[in-house]
């Protein structure tokens, strides 16, 4: 965890609103699947906290986000050849496991699963990882996975692309065990069927933050004991049945 | 160039203290940096019994600033003094114990039980909570409100008692003076001025909470006039807070009347502005003409004395 300057070397949209950027940094050889950093858009006042998507090498960060407000966008705007002001690597990822896993990402829930996806085909794991979009329009990330080997399923509200429907109903038509690992991220809606449907795994939740480290309780979540957890420092990834969903 | 100031109960080797509630009891920015470069810490707020807080959202951007409604969750004053007042003890700074409550006897029984703890030097009363017993109006927006808790406070306390006062008045000066006459021995000003967003898309509000505390470099304006107009009226220290993010913020604090300044959501914009402020504070003094800090506190106050203007 620490702050550094780091060049941006490629930014591109991969889907409307989505956005791509490529990062020169030393952060990457600390950052793991699941973790996020923090980025100063000049002009803004808070951080953007956004997940990591690929860990290129020891000197290269891959982030995909969305274009959600203001910030974001004048953050989309710049260009390569641009410095950022970054601080991270930050929170606690996915676990890398020794089995195969599912993973499920539901729109700009997508990135950090990408990731998670390459550590565990590295190790020799078979990896499901089944995509939620509003429409195929909407689609990132598909090429990205297919290339590394993991097993693509998509799901479309619109059904213009897969299977019509959520995620869930992707899970169900493939037959997918709940008794295999999953790892999540997206909706808080959608975590919340997963996190009934599958016996054990992971969920990777959003929430807005200040510090980002820990320090001032503005992202809490809560266990099932009532005590708090901060999404920042504790999370952003979760067991299912550790945290309230 | 000579950065100490010193105030009741505080030796502080330079004037910077990160504000309360936005450096919660420093374990985090301790992986960052030595906790003995800063003059201070104001630790979150306590209160007798373990809070929650607020639903989330709890925080929320605004231009140049931001909203939060965390709802002074804690683990409770017992919790405290057993496990972070002692981890605090190794570190070579002044740890001011931020205190909170819904009526003015939870005041009384934090400061009771930290009074004994060596590494708290003073406290710091933070009277912008809504108040159980007196209809959820703040303490801190009446004079007579204010003026008894900090008299209770400081029969209970055996340390200095700072008095954090609330911007969300009519007339500050008022409380300020009335917490002066009850024996506070220094005020801290301004805690976060009240606000509130609302999603364009929803028409709800932004915070779970519906209204937050507004903080960062839009409220310093507000801020310095405030202490301005205080340390005119008062002859106890004022510690100035409210949107510091440089050396010259600091400069700017301590003409309008402030001995030392607390540094909040800078924490969140940078999480080194502490140190870093710190650290150019020596050469924004040198560069306006100061070999002390202390020679800088309350100088444009003797500019209206002298009618300058004229």
């Amino acid at each position: 965890m620490r702050n550094d300057t780091a060049l941006i070397t490629e930014q591109v949209m991969i889907a409307p609103d989505i956005m791509r950027m490529e990062l020169e940094t030393g952060i990457a050889a600390d950052t793991s699947c699941g973790q996020f950093i923090q980025i100063l858009v000049p002009g803004y006042f808070l951080r953007r906290p956004i997940s990591v998507s690929q860990v290129r090498d020891d000197n290269h960060l891959s982030l995909i986000y969305r274009i959600a407000g203001d910030g974001t966008r004048v953050l989309s705007q710049l260009k390569a050849g641009v410095t950022l002001d970054i601080f991270g690597p930050l929170g606690h990822g996915f676990p890398v496991i020794d089995e195969d896993v599912v993973l499920i990402g539901g729109g700009v829930g997508i990135p950090p699963l990408i990731e998670t996806a390459k550590r565990h085909i590295m190790n020799g794991h078979h990896v499901t990882a089944v995509l939620g979009f509003a429409s195929d329009s909407q689609i990132f990330a598909k090429e990205e996975l297919e290339s590394l080997n993991a097993e693509v399923i998509i799901a479309t509200m619109d059904g213009s692309c897969g299977v019509k429907g959520t995620v869930m109903d992707a899970v169900h038509e493939y037959g997918i065990s709940k008794e295999r690992t999953v790892m999540a991220c997206g909706p808080l809606g959608m975590l919340r069927v997963i996190g009934a449907y599958f016996e054990h795994g992971y969920v990777s939740l959003e929430e807005r933050m200040a510090c980002g480290i820990g320090a001032c309780m503005g992202c809490v979540a809560r266990t099932p004991e009532g005590d708090t957890l901060r999404v920042c420092k504790d999370g952003p990834v979760f067991e299912i049945g550790k945290v309230v969903l | 160039m000579d950065l100490r100031v010193d105030l009741p109960g505080l030796h502080l080797k330079n004037p910077v203290i990160p504000a309360s509630g936005c450096f919660g009891y420093g374990r985090e920015f301790a992986e960052l940096y030595d906790l003995s470069l800063l003059g201070g810490i104001a630790i979150k707020s306590a209160t007798p019994k373990e809070r929650i807080g607020n639903p989330v959202p709890r925080i929320a951007e605004t231009p140049y600033g931001m909203l939060n409604a965390i709802g002074l969750q804690n683990h409770g004053v017992d919790y405290i003094v057993e496990k972070e007042l002692p981890w605090l003890a190794q570190f070579d700074t002044e740890i001011i114990a931020n205190v909170a409550g819904a009526t003015e006897e939870d005041y009384v029984e934090v400061i009771r039980k930290m009074n004994a703890s060596p590494v708290v030097k003073a406290y710091e009363l933070n009277i912008s909570c809504p108040n159980v017993k007196h209809g959820g109006i703040g303490l801190g927006t009446d004079p007579k409100l204010a003026a008894q808790v900090t008299r209770m406070a400081k029969e209970a306390s055996e340390k200095p008692v700072y008095v954090k006062l609330t911007p969300n008045v009519t007339n500050i000066v008022e409380i300020a003076k009335a917490v002066e006459e009850a024996g506070a021995d220094g005020l801290v000003m301004i805690n976060t001025l009240l606000g509130m967003r609302i999603d364009l898309k929803t028409a709800k509000p932004v915070l779970a909470n519906t209204t937050g505390g507004l903080s960062g470099p839009a409220v310093k304006p507000v801020a310095v006039r405030m202490v301005y107009q205080t340390a005119k009226a008062v002859n106890i220290p004022i510690i100035g807070v409210g949107g510091i993010m440089s050396a010259e913020d600091v400069l700017e604090f301590l003409y309008a009347g402030a001995s030392a300044v607390e540094v909040g959501s800078a924490n969140f914009h940078d999480p080194y502005a502490c140190p870093k402020i710190i650290e150019d504070l020596p050469r924004v003094l040198e560069k306006y003409g100061y070999q002390s800090v202390k020679e800088a506190t309350g100088r444009s106050l003797f500019y209206e004395q002298n009618n300058y203007r004229t």
